[in-house]
């Protein structure tokens, strides 16, 4: 048997063909038009491929030609600031390729191959170098050192090296073996990078969203989930975490969503600044971007393509943050593609191998030490769209089993306008034990029992608010009329955020703290002025609340937040003389 | 290969003949079937190998037998398009219904339509008033939006789309919309309604219609909104004109294809709709929006009816996650004689942000939407607890509130059907119907807002 052979059959993205030497995941061309597929099936001399591309017009009879290799991508320098479709090929080449409309047939470089970077070796004539090495740096962006490393199946003595100005397929280093290095590697989409090994988390991924960081903190190479029905806010939280989360590097994928949301993410992106660098946000960040009705079987190539580029980051020694929106999306894809297979299904259509495939993605998130020895982190944080908001559904469930943090997005919260619309009472984070020396290292020794404290007040507020809803809140007992207003406090002025605000959307870590003592504070004031016989209502009302309340809208907060908290404890003991 | 016509139909299944035996045939390839009586039919192959061929006919296979003809085309479903279109009316298969002549065309486009990549969008920005005073300020309308209206049967929705379709205009420009018609299995009664109302008001003159009537071919529905759009995207990409796209009924599309999906004896998702109907829809629905450096753009307006009243059925469910929001019709509100009721609760437009404010609408339109949300929606939330405790047990705030929910259903949503409010007097009859609450509760409002428009110190 040869490499080509000819079309068979052909059902929308799925395609047969006969007579051709092929193995699973072989990466085929398809027709006269030399359309991209891959190898998902064989069947005696049959192969079953999937297309990336429309698949109209193509006629039983047409050649298939196996090019032996499997879907992989580019990595080196030139990848930041990119935007991909969901087989790296950039969004802006096809444009200049085929105009506005993708329509097919069209290859395009993942990046500039023939541009000029300055490559500084890090190994010298003689040293003996080993997979993942870095043997040199380049300046990629302003922020960004890109370090080129040894593919990972290589090692040995280096002959030469060179130093100086370079395009990515020039050899820059060579083995005394013979083995030729360029700037850029290849690698398989589906199999994950190699690393030394994992370890435990214990630094939080900090996010300047509220409720994430204090009460369900995500890891530096943990894996969250966040589920909700359309219109909560999934992929607003998601970009808020791409731009303001302190990752290294970002990486962003819009898998099978909108696409005047990818414009927005577009348009936007150029003209934001990093918090934790003060540099534009796109050099740190690589987007991936197949829009729902781009070719299915590209959406389900797509978070491959997206982790694979996060783990070769990672292998830099970088923490990595990589976003997916939606998971959901890439899962119908394979539901589609199984379908047209005629595959047993199993739960809702879904294939069996459904949750299996989640866990395999989600595993390749972590804190791994590197072949180099370094130190580096893939976060991964995937939005899940349950048909509903119905979490019962098998991609919820599939992903619920294997990460450690819920952020379970609420559509009660969303219609009242409560952003992020967050559930407090049903998401959890299971890394605080790992994160919270952190905290105490770092932010303040009380950190954890200030949460432990501002949680427990909401869990009373929700059996409370049982009777209210029953009795009307003026029946209840003045101390538990007081729980109710502290818990007020805690989600109008604490968990509430403007993502759009300019102030507001990012809260520092140390204000978070900060914030969530001045409600403590408010309580603790309100409970001694009301036992010197102070009136709830003149203690709530008091100015110096709002004006604190307010402030958090305003630049500087941090540095005034302690007096403005110790105007509003006077004011608050003052209600006592009053009466 | 075309014109050589194939005797060799071994199965007739729904709306699917399958043959054997053919030259090759491409995927997607238009198909005429010729009858023993002599009726012309089409299709298009659903999946093509070297022994069997599966062909989807869109005007059902009555009568069709082993004995009929079937002639492969040798190119995919193509629309003849100009701007000739614009007046017409056409069937559901893109043939005139209207006594005029054919269709001459400039070119033929090709019915399913690429993707618009990404990166070659433009962000949407340009606000829609709509002169309905719900829509404008809450669920804020932009030009290149999707933005669906989930009814239910026996609701209104179609004097809104065909209101909305009157006034919709941007703000201080003349500049009127092409309307797309698609009608899909609505029935004669619907559709005699929608035409007359826009010969009535001239708009026929600057629209085309397909129509798939409720007794035409269930299977025809599924090319008819992709004729639709396909003359949208001509009309707006290629001359320059800004296209309003309403179909009705979304629901009858996806039942067509859930039947479809069942003769083909594919593994049936949730109630029965085929696993692949996201995509399905996406590729609808997406084809909405504006391109760099063109001059026009597409608006898309989808209405769909929920079936049982039910908004996690999978038809919205799915639409919701692909369109940019929603605008819910209340058989509530309907039932208390409240047009047009929406519900403005449930109602989102994800593009507000970027329409509104001080260079496109008004300064405090964000504001006032907000304060109006929230009042509303508190106040609706009082009437439940005055059902238990009683309206004495409320404290003067609570009271007000929920009087102004009363008055925010009588006064603000209600209108009549030819009442074309511009947003300026949107925004003034919220701050007149706001000064019912006392300042102080109107937490939302930024006070230099209230120093400005607040009736008390307009005066």
């Amino acid at each position: 048997m040869s490499n080509e052979g000819v079309i068979y059959r052909i059902s929308g993205p799925v395609v047969t063909a006969t007579g051709m030497k092929a193995a699973m995941y072989d990466v085929v061309r398809v027709g006269h038009e030399g359309l991209m597929g891959e190898v998902i099936e064989l069947h005696g001399d049959k192969a079953v491929i999937q297309v990336y591309e429309d698949t109209s017009g193509i006629r039983p009879g047409e050649p298939v030609l196996n090019t032996q290799e499997t879907l992989s991508v580019s990595l080196g320098p030139g990848l930041l600031t990119q935007i991909y479709d969901g087989i790296q090929r950039p969004l802006p080449t096809l444009e200049e390729e085929m105009g506005v409309f993708i329509t097919r047939g069209v290859d395009a470089d993942a990046f500039d191959l023939e541009k000029i970077w300055t490559f500084e070796p890090q190994v010298a004539v003689g040293d003996s170098v080993v997979g993942g090495q870095v043997i040199g740096h380049v300046q990629e962006t302003e922020t960004i050192v890109h370090k080129i490393m040894v593919p990972p199946t290589a090692s040995g003595k280096v002959k030469s090296i060179e130093s100086g100005d370079f395009n990515v397929t020039q050899t820059v280093c060579v083995l005394e073996d013979g083995t030729e290095m360029q700037m850029m590697q290849k690698w398989p989409v589906r199999t994950p990078r190699p690393f030394q090994q994992k370890y435990a988390p214990e630094t939080p991924l900090i996010t300047g969203m509220r409720i994430l960081d204090f009460l369900f903190p995500l890891a530096k190479g943990g894996a969250a989930g966040i589920p909700g029905p359309f219109g909560s806010g999934k992929t607003v939280t998601q970009q808020s975490l791409a731009k303001y989360s302190d990752a290294q590097l970002v990486v962003y994928i819009g898998c099978g969503e909108r696409g005047n949301e990818m414009t927005e993410v577009l348009d936007e992106f150029p003209h934001l600044i990093d918090p934790n660098t003060g540099k534009p946000l796109m050099e740190r960040t690589v987007m991936i971007a197949n829009t729902s009705n781009m070719p299915v079987a590209a959406r389900e190539a797509s978070v491959y393509t997206g982790i694979t580029i996060a783990e070769y980051f990672r292998d830099m020694g970088y923490d990595v943050a990589l976003m997916a929106d939606s998971t959901s999306r890439w899962a119908e894809a394979m539901r589609e593609i199984s379908s047209r297979l005629e595959e047993m299904p199993g739960e809702e259509g879904y294939p069996a191998y459904l949750s299996s495939r989640i866990a395999e993605f989600y595993e390749r998130a972590g804190r791994v030490e590197t072949l180099n020895g370094d130190d580096g982190s893939v976060t991964v944080i995937g939005a899940v769209s349950p048909p509903g908001g119905d979490i019962s559904e098998p991609v919820s469930q599939g992903t619920l089993r294997i990460v450690k943090v819920f952020w379970g997005l609420d559509a009660g919260l969303a219609r009242q306008r409560h952003f992020p619309a967050i559930n407090w009472l049903n998401s959890y984070s299971l890394y605080p034990q790992s994160l919270d020396q952190w905290f105490r290292d770092n932010i303040a020794q009380d950190f954890p029992e200030i949460r432990t404290q501002i949680s427990g007040l909401l869990q009373i507020e929700s059996e409370l608010q049982e009777i209210v809803q029953l009795v009307g809140s003026d029946a209840l007992p003045i101390d538990q009329q007081l729980t109710l207003e502290v818990a007020r406090m805690i989600r109008e002025f604490f968990l509430q955020q403007n993502g759009f605000h300019d102030v507001d959307a990012y809260c520092d870590i140390h204000l978070q703290y900060q914030m969530a003592k001045a409600i403590l504070s408010f309580q603790d004031a309100a409970k001694s002025a009301m036992a010197g016989g102070a009136i709830l209502g003149d203690v709530v009302n008091v100015p110096a609340r709002s004006d604190l309340m307010r402030g958090r809208f305003e630049k500087g907060y941090i540095d005034i937040i302690e007096e403005m908290v110790k105007k509003m404890t006077d004011e608050i003991a003052d209600t006592v003389e009053e009466n | 290969m075309t014109g050589k016509e194939y005797r060799t139909i071994t199965d007739v299944k729904g709306p699917l003949v399958f043959l054997n035996k053919t030259e090759p045939v491409a995927f997607g390839e238009i198909v005429t079937l010729r009858l023993s009586n002599g009726t012309i039919k089409n299709g298009q192959v659903l999946d093509t190998s070297d022994d069997l061929v599966i062909v989807q006919v869109f005007e059902g296979t009555a009568k069709i037998d082993r004995e009929s003809g079937v002639t492969f085309m040798g190119d995919v479903f193509k629309l003849p398009v100009s701007t000739d279109l614009v007046g017409r009316i056409l069937d559901g298969a893109g043939r005139p219904r209207d006594g005029g002549p054919e269709i001459v065309a400039e070119e033929k486009a090709d019915i399913i339509g690429a993707a618009i990549n990404p990166y070659s969008r433009q962000s949407p920005n340009d606000f829609i008033q709509t002169g309905v005073s719900a829509i404008d300020l809450c669920t804020s309308l932009v030009r290149g939006q999707k933005l669906p209206i989930f009814s239910a049967s026996g609701l209104p929705h179609n004097d809104i789309a065909l209101q909305i379709a009157r006034q919709a205009k941007l703000k201080d420009s003349d500049e009127e919309f092409i309307v797309v018609f698609c009608a899909m299995g609505i029935t004669a009664e619907e559709y005699n309604f929608f035409r007359s109302d826009l010969e009535r008001t001239g708009a026929l003159e600057n629209a085309v219609l397909f129509v798939n009537l409720a007794d035409d071919p269930a299977v025809e529905r599924i090319i008819t909104p992709r004729l639709a759009l396909t003359a949208a995207e001509y009309l707006a990409f290629e001359k320059d004109y800004h296209v309003l796209v309403i179909y009705t009924d979304m629901t009858n599309y996806c039942d067509a294809l859930r039947q479809i999906g069942a003769a083909r004896e594919e593994v049936p998702g949730r109630r029965g709709y085929p696993g692949y109907m996201y995509t399905d829809l996406a590729m609808l629905y997406e084809r909405a929006g504006i391109i760099k450096n063109k001059k026009g753009s597409i608006t898309q307006f989808p209405i769909l009816t929920m079936p049982g009243d039910d908004i996690t059925h999978p038809i919205p469910d799915l639409s919701g996650y692909i369109t940019e929001g929603q605008i819910v019709i209340s058989r509530e509100l309907h039932q208390q004689g409240i047009y047009p009721p929406i519900n403005v609760l449930p109602s989102l437009s994800r593009l507000m942000g970027s329409c509104i404010g001080e260079k496109t609408t008004r300064e405090d339109h964000k504001s006032v939407s907000d304060q109006m949300y929230a009042a509303y929606a508190q106040g609706r939330e009082l009437r439940g607890l005055v059902a238990i405790v009683g309206e004495d047990a409320l404290n003067e705030r609570d009271k007000q509130l929920l009087d102004f929910s009363g008055v925010f259903e009588d006064k603000f949503l209600r209108q009549t059907r030819d009442e074309d409010r511009s947003i300026e007097e949107t925004l003034d009859l919220c701050w007149n119907l706001m000064s019912a609450i006392d300042t102080k509760y109107l937490v939302r409002l930024d006070q230099k807002w209230i120093d400005k428009y607040h009736p008390d110190n307009r005066a």
